[in-house]
């Protein structure tokens, strides 16, 4: 068993006809992805990629009984989307969008307070777990099954990780997305992995902007009786302050929101970190001591 | 996107919040003009460009005749402004502010920003404004108060009633002061800003509330749907690469170093970044080629990076799992023709058909060299740009 996506996962993409949806939800079915429907309004009734198009997300609840949806709607749709997820109470909403409006999300937080549903992202490349399926782009011949999770706000970087612990494998990579206000966190993946039974260490891959690495070391420090070991890099060390990054929440407000800072306090809370991204595989196996 | 002062308040003010008059020249006969009904005993000229500090830089001067406003409006126009937070070549003013001064009794201090915490938003307030607030969070971080909003939610009377008390306001100011803090989240929140700073808010002789400096930046990605915002764009407030890649749709960022950088994706940008700076060597750029590394776009990137002058070598990094390396190789190979490459070129891709693409770079005839492994890539550039010297 891994996380978030398991062999009982019954997918859907909304966005599905669209030119990032259908490419990506190829690639998930032939990484043999349970994908049992789309959505894209007014093309409910037709067939795409073999698999029956809704258009709504409660149609194809009620007709396929899915529990977890990629979104691929371009940005100004997007935020409606995840909410229609939502309100379908899916399990699980992955939004791959970039350049959702931070107040649309400020609005997708409000509404999913008290709601079952766990949202990945937005701006993410997704959840990915070796041998059983995947929602988003990560290209899926980089994993491997295995028994190291990775959460990662940068999706490049979920794939060199991916790499690098090619011999240990992975359990489930979880890409968490690099905008200001999203779904799962660092401390809410970390806490998925340390339940998981078949995850024996942890890659956290963070970096500038924000304070959600050192919520994640301070969850770290917080573990006691139950511990997995944890390799970490912040990305950004060579970066300027007050410029932004790429990703919309790649910015340095204040000095807690510094690479340093925030490796600093992954070190105090017993996380291997490393210097480059080069050496995160040697980095989780020196954590793990093997 | 970061804009003017001036246009910061012309926002601000149909929320009702309330700004000095004042109007912007870009010559000088123009301050002639205003001054004609912005009849001040006293006028503040200040210098608009998007970086603070402007005031010990001399960008900020208070005037008490028609003549010294003229004057200091021409000297203004045109001068370079250096500042903690501008580039070593500083910054020329193209616009100038005149506005009306005050007798001023209290200075405080008012930001209104995004909080990744709670995905809400965050006020930060502060009895000791007029003065750089990251120092008074450094000496006496018990000054600097917060009251947190939770994610969708509004600004209630009792939250500024609770931060007007806070700064030490009773009676009538405080009243005005809170229906200022009011109308500047329903700004704010209405017109998709990252982040509104006041820093002084004023309190005047004559007991009124006055926003004296303001500093606003906006989500670019609502940009879309904030017209008004969109339009107040000043593009000489940008690097000159920086417009070009952005038409390009290219995320670029200039910086200070001599390695040009090319790479997919935000996160390994940065990382490219650290590990050039690990081996001793420093970025001339941050470079996300964004969306699909195709060989056009990567000829795009390629060509913009080479035209930087302060580019001494290059580091291209491709890490995808769907791209055809052959594809990206040709793409490199084509523009390194176009611009006569004579710069130290390092290549690492990774992705489908990687040996293809090597020996397209090998057999290239210019200098680049195709390595294995980022580690490699970012010793070898560092390397080669030192020997260059």
């Amino acid at each position: 068993m891994a996380v978030l996506l398991t062999p009982e996962s019954k997918i859907i993409c909304q966005g599905f006809t669209g030119a990032q949806g259908t490419f990506h939800s190829e690639r998930a079915i032939e990484y043999n992805t349970n994908i049992v429907g789309g959505v894209t309004p007014e093309k409910g009734g037709t067939n795409h990629l073999n698999v029956p198009v809704f258009n709504t997300v409660a149609e194809a609840k009620k007709a396929t009984n899915c529990n977890a949806s990629g979104v691929f709607v371009p940005p100004p749709f997007a935020a409606d989307a995840i909410l229609e997820a939502v309100e379908a109470e899916l399990d699980l909403v992955v939004c791959i969008t970039d350049g959702i409006p931070t107040s649309d999300m400020q609005r997708v937080k409000r509404e999913m307070k008290g709601s079952k549903t766990r949202l990945v992202g937005p701006n993410c490349p997704g959840v990915l777990t070796p041998g059983v399926g995947k929602i988003g782009i990560i290209p899926g011949h980089i994993c491997k099954p295995g028994r190291i999770g990775v959460v990662s706000r940068s999706g490049t970087l979920s794939y060199e990780s991916a790499v690098q612990t090619s011999e240990l494998g992975q359990s489930t990579i979880i890409g968490i997305g690099g905008d200001p206000v999203n779904g799962t966190n660092f401390v809410d993946a970390l806490e998925l992995f340390l339940d998981d039974k078949d995850t024996d260490g942890i890659v956290l891959i963070g970096e500038i902007g924000g304070t959600a690495e050192l919520e994640g070391a301070d969850f770290i420090k917080s573990w006691n009786g139950k511990k997995k070991p944890v390799a970490a890099f912040v990305a950004g060390a060579a970066a300027p302050k007050g410029r932004k990054l790429g990703h919309a929440g790649a910015i340095v407000n204040s000095g807690a929101e510094t690479a340093d800072a925030k490796k600093e306090a992954l070190k105090s809370a017993g996380v291997v970190v490393s210097d480059t991204i080069t050496r995160i595989g040697d980095a989780m196996r020196k954590a793990m001591k093997i | 996107m970061d804009i003017h002062e001036y246009q910061a308040k012309q926002l601000l003010s149909k929320f009702g919040v309330n700004i000095p008059p004042g109007e912007v020249v870009y010559q000088t006969h123009e301050a002639e003009n205003i001054l004609s009904w912005l009849n001040e005993d006293k006028i503040v000229v200040k210098a608009q460009v998007h970086a603070g500090g402007r005031g010990k830089a001399g960008g900020v001067k208070i005037c008490n005749n028609p003549e010294q406003v003229v004057q200091t409006v021409d000297e203004m126009i045109g001068m370079i402004i250096k500042t903690p937070q501008t580039s070593e070549s500083g910054k020329t003013v193209r616009r100038v502010y005149l506005e009306k001064g005050y007798e001023i009794k209290k200075e405080l201090y008012i930001c209104i920003t995004v909080d990744r915490e709670t995905g809400g938003n965050t006020i930060i307030y502060s009895k000791k404004g007029g003065v750089n607030i990251e120092e008074v969070s450094e000496k006496n971080p018990n000054d600097i108060h917060n009251i947190k909003i939770s994610a969708g939610s509004d600004l209630l009377t009792h939250h500024a009633r609770t931060i007007v008390y806070n700064l030490g306001l009773t009676g009538q100011i405080a009243k005005k002061a809170q229906k200022n803090i009011l109308a500047l989240y329903k700004a704010f929140v209405s017109l998709d800003a990252a982040m509104i700073e006041i820093n002084p808010f004023a309190v005047t002789a004559s007991e009124e509330i006055v926003i004296l400096d303001c500093k606003a930046s906006f989500d670019d990605n609502a940009l879309y749907r904030q017209r008004a915002v969109a339009e107040m764009k000043d593009e000489n407030e940008y690097d000159p690469l920086e417009l070009e890649a952005a038409r390009h749709d290219l995320n670029y960022v200039k910086l200070d170093g001599n390695i040009g950088l090319m790479v997919n994706g935000a996160g390994l940008s940065m990382a490219t970044m650290d590990i050039i700076k690990y081996y001793g060597g420093e970025a001339a750029n941050f470079m996300d080629v964004a969306g699909a590394a195709t060989p056009d776009r990567v000829a795009a990137a390629f060509k913009l990076i080479y035209k930087d002058p302060d580019v001494q070598g290059i580091l291209i990094n491709i890490f995808g799992g769907m791209m055809r390396c052959n594809d990206i190789a040709t793409g490199l190979v084509n523009a390194s023709e176009e611009v006569g490459l004579d710069k130290p070129l390092v290549v690492r891709l990774e992705g489908t058909n990687v040996d293809m693409g090597k020996e397209i770079l090998k057999n290239s005839g210019f200098p680049i060299k195709p390595v294995d492994t980022m580690e490699q890539a970012a010793k070898d550039v560092v390397e080669m740009v030192k020997e260059k010297k």
